[in-house]
């Protein structure tokens, strides 16, 4: 042992990258007990059977069933997770904090990639709430687009859960077949945003741009292809026995633990209670929609499994009821120092203003330049306050927190992510169990880093 | 706040952009994005006052089930008058300003009192107001879903003394949340199980959502100009 010059104490004994031939591991003892650093081998040589036999395993970040970048930190006893921790905050961008060097419309572009499996629930909840900031209502074709392109974002964000989660547990055709699913919706997405993920398309006051010609029959032509195909999955996994027996009784979580966490969705719902945002507190008109909210009561990833794949059933109830509702109208508010001025068209170089618009700005009307440029550039005002807004997103209860100070910049967002509260359901729900159920435990919770760092 | 040395004062001494701040805002006025040396609005459309958030209490009555609910906590919670500043009703939505100190009883009542019955805590986080003596506010999303009614809490605290009873003991849920709020603002809740840093790496220095923490990032050189970095181009107040 030597201290160096600034203070540290090292150890020249030990050299981790030293190449030793006639160790390939070594122990050395710390002030948190002995440490072993294994460089292959056999653990038995090192590790005497009659001493405790806990051994603590960093599953990820980067493991390929961790559900991107999570980390979990298991301590196992043989093959019992004793005790289980998750680490987050790899995928963190600073998302609410860049929030604050834009204007109000541009906050949407950043919303969006919070949870990127459920864009539109970002955006609409965002939007929601700077709209009861500036206490306005949006036009009723805006709110059905809106709920039209939720739903199917929904059912989009159910197939990768079952993807993922399917491949967790070894049902690669579950994975295929979900994507392959999923491709279908986003490809609609695509065709309406301009984007498959990340679309910026609700804005406060309304959508970007209305729905573009053929959306409406290709999405009915959607509408006719995926009842097979969720048949189909009842009939590759519900009945079968590996699957039910990865899933049944597995990380349970009552009723009173969902709550106390704040686990709200999916994982609440398998519980036995009904609470669906949608219905208890409607918001964009869900009070008219003919669904219903599906629950079990088994508490576990197997009623997660079924509340799941009967909410897409009812999903495309609500699609079907929101495409017969579009009536022609505008899709943003007719407020002109709020909406913009132009909506986009697509041009000779892509999209982009109108060349009705362009020519009445260019050519005769100046102060609408004016205007143009000064909403673009600097963005509307929003009276000060604050709102809580929540809106029922595949996982949960997706809320934003809307602070103004009445400037052209949001003052203060912050995202309440569904996957973010649910994931501390993680460690109740792993420990005592086999670490392979850790695995299914993670899946049937369902989070998405990009919505738990932001 | 953070001074932003291409700034400078304007000849009669104030920063330039920051009038009245209010709820502190910032003055970032300066860049020479549409060549206006100082910062101030020079088309006369933007202004430069900010609103400054009221310190106000709503005046009786609140209207909805508010005053109903009020009343309710006041008789089961004897301390109301000693632990809740004011009472805001702002479009449509509830806030109890309470004293840090009381949060976690007057939570512990809101969630158990049969006439609440907040069950659910659907979120807890900070919002940073410099130009206030006690900057860092901490606001609660309380959910009853009993009576399918929301219920703000509010409180704040000095950057010197950052400390607020934690409310896991009453609600679980806020342990992540706890730990996000002192990752990103400092704010210290006495008796969470285990405060640590939760999106920042462990050994971070600083609290990034802060207003005074700055958001970083490099000029962009575009068709021959210098766009500067987010937070130091023109802001319209």
């Amino acid at each position: 042992m030597t201290t160096t010059s600034d203070g540290t104490v090292t150890d020249e004994s030990f050299d981790p990258y030293a190449a030793s031939e006639a160790a390939a591991a070594t122990a050395r003892e710390t002030t948190e007990g002995r440490v072993y650093t294994v460089t292959g081998g056999d653990w038995d040589s090192i590790v005497p059977g009659d001493e405790d036999e806990r051994i603590v395993v960093n599953m990820g970040p980067q493991h390929p069933s961790t559900h991107g970048v999570l980390r979990l930190v298991l301590e196992l006893e043989g093959e019992t997770v004793k005790q289980a921790r998750t680490v987050i905050g790899y995928l963190h961008t600073g998302i609410e904090k860049n929030l604050e060097y834009r204007n109000w419309t541009q906050g949407v572009t950043f919303v969006t990639r919070m949870d990127y499996l459920s864009p539109i629930f970002n955006e609409t909840a965002y939007c929601l709430g700077v709209e009861k900031l500036l206490g306005i209502e949006v036009p009723e074709r805006a709110t059905t687009i809106r709920v039209l392109l939720m739903e199917l974002n929904r059912i989009s964000s159910h197939f990768v859960w079952l993807a993922t989660g399917g491949m967790e547990l070894g049902a690669l055709t579950a994975m295929t077949n979900g994507f392959r699913e999923r491709e279908l919706i986003l490809d609609i997405l695509e065709m309406i945003t301009g984007l498959r993920m990340n679309h910026a398309y609700v804005r406060p006051g309304g959508v970007a741009q209305d729905l573009p010609p053929g959306a409406v029959e290709k999405i009915r032509e959607l509408l006719e292809i995926l009842p097979g195909r969720l048949r189909s999955y009842d009939d590759l996994l519900t009945g079968n026995t590996i699957w039910q027996k990865r899933l049944q009784g597995v990380a349970h979580l009552d009723l009173q633990g969902c709550l106390a966490l704040g686990v709200t969705g999916p994982i609440l719902r398998s519980a036995g209670l009904a609470w669906d945002l949608r219905k208890t507190e409607p918001y964009c008109g869900y009070e008219t929609y003919d669904f219903d909210v599906p629950t079990e009561t088994t508490a576990d990833a197997w009623g997660r499994y079924r509340v799941r794949m009967n909410e897409m059933w009812e999903s495309l109830k609500i699609v079907e009821q929101a495409l017969d509702r579009l009536t022609p109208g505008p899709v943003m508010i007719e407020d002109r120092k709020i909406g913009w001025p132009a909506q986009l068209a697509l041009g000779p170089d892509g999209l982009g203003n109108s060349l009705d618009h362009v020519k009445k700005i260019m050519g005769t009307s100046m102060e609408a330049l004016i205007h143009h440029f000064k909403l673009v550039t600097e963005g509307f005002r929003v009276p000060a306050g604050q709102v809580y807004v929540a809106i029922e997103n595949p996982r949960g209860e997706l809320g934003a927190h809307v602070v103004s100070d009445g400037g052209t910049r949001p003052y203060r967002v912050h995202v309440r992510d569904p996957g973010f509260v649910n994931l501390q359901a993680a460690s109740p729900m792993c420990e005592g169990s086999l670490i392979a159920d850790a695995i299914a435990a993670v899946a049937s919770i369902d989070p998405v880093m990009g919505g738990v760092d932001r | 706040m953070t001074e932003i040395p291409t700034g400078g004062p304007t000849p009669d001494g104030n920063t330039p952009g920051a009038v009245d701040t209010g709820v502190g805002a910032d003055s970032r006025g300066v860049s020479d994005m549409f060549g206006a040396a100082f910062g101030g609005d020079t088309s006369g459309f933007g202004g430069l006052v900010r609103r400054k958030a009221p310190d106000l209490s709503t005046p009786r009555p609140y209207g909805g089930w508010f005053d109903e609910a009020v009343d309710a906590l006041a008789e089961a919670y004897p301390a109301f008058s000693d632990s809740i500043v004011r009472v805001v009703v702002d479009r449509g939505e509830l806030t109890l300003h309470v004293l840090p100190a009381k949060v976690a009883e007057v939570a512990k009542v809101l969630r158990d009192d049969e006439n609440q019955r907040f069950e659910l805590l659907s979120n807890l986080n900070g919002v940073d107001y410099p130009a206030q003596q006690e900057r860092l506010h901490v606001v609660y999303n309380l959910t009853s879903l009993t009576y399918r009614r929301r219920l703000r809490l509010e409180t704040a605290v000095t950057v010197e003394d950052p400390h607020i009873a934690s409310i896991t003991p009453v609600y679980p849920t806020a342990d992540f949340h706890e730990r996000e709020t002192w990752d990103m603002f400092g704010v210290i809740f006495d008796g969470h199980p285990g405060l640590t840093r939760i999106l920042m790496p462990d050994d971070w220095n600083g609290h990034p959502q802060r207003k005074d923490y700055p958001l970083g990032g490099v000029p962009v050189e575009y068709k021959g100009a210098q766009i500067p970095p987010p937070d130091e181009r023109r802001t319209y107040a």
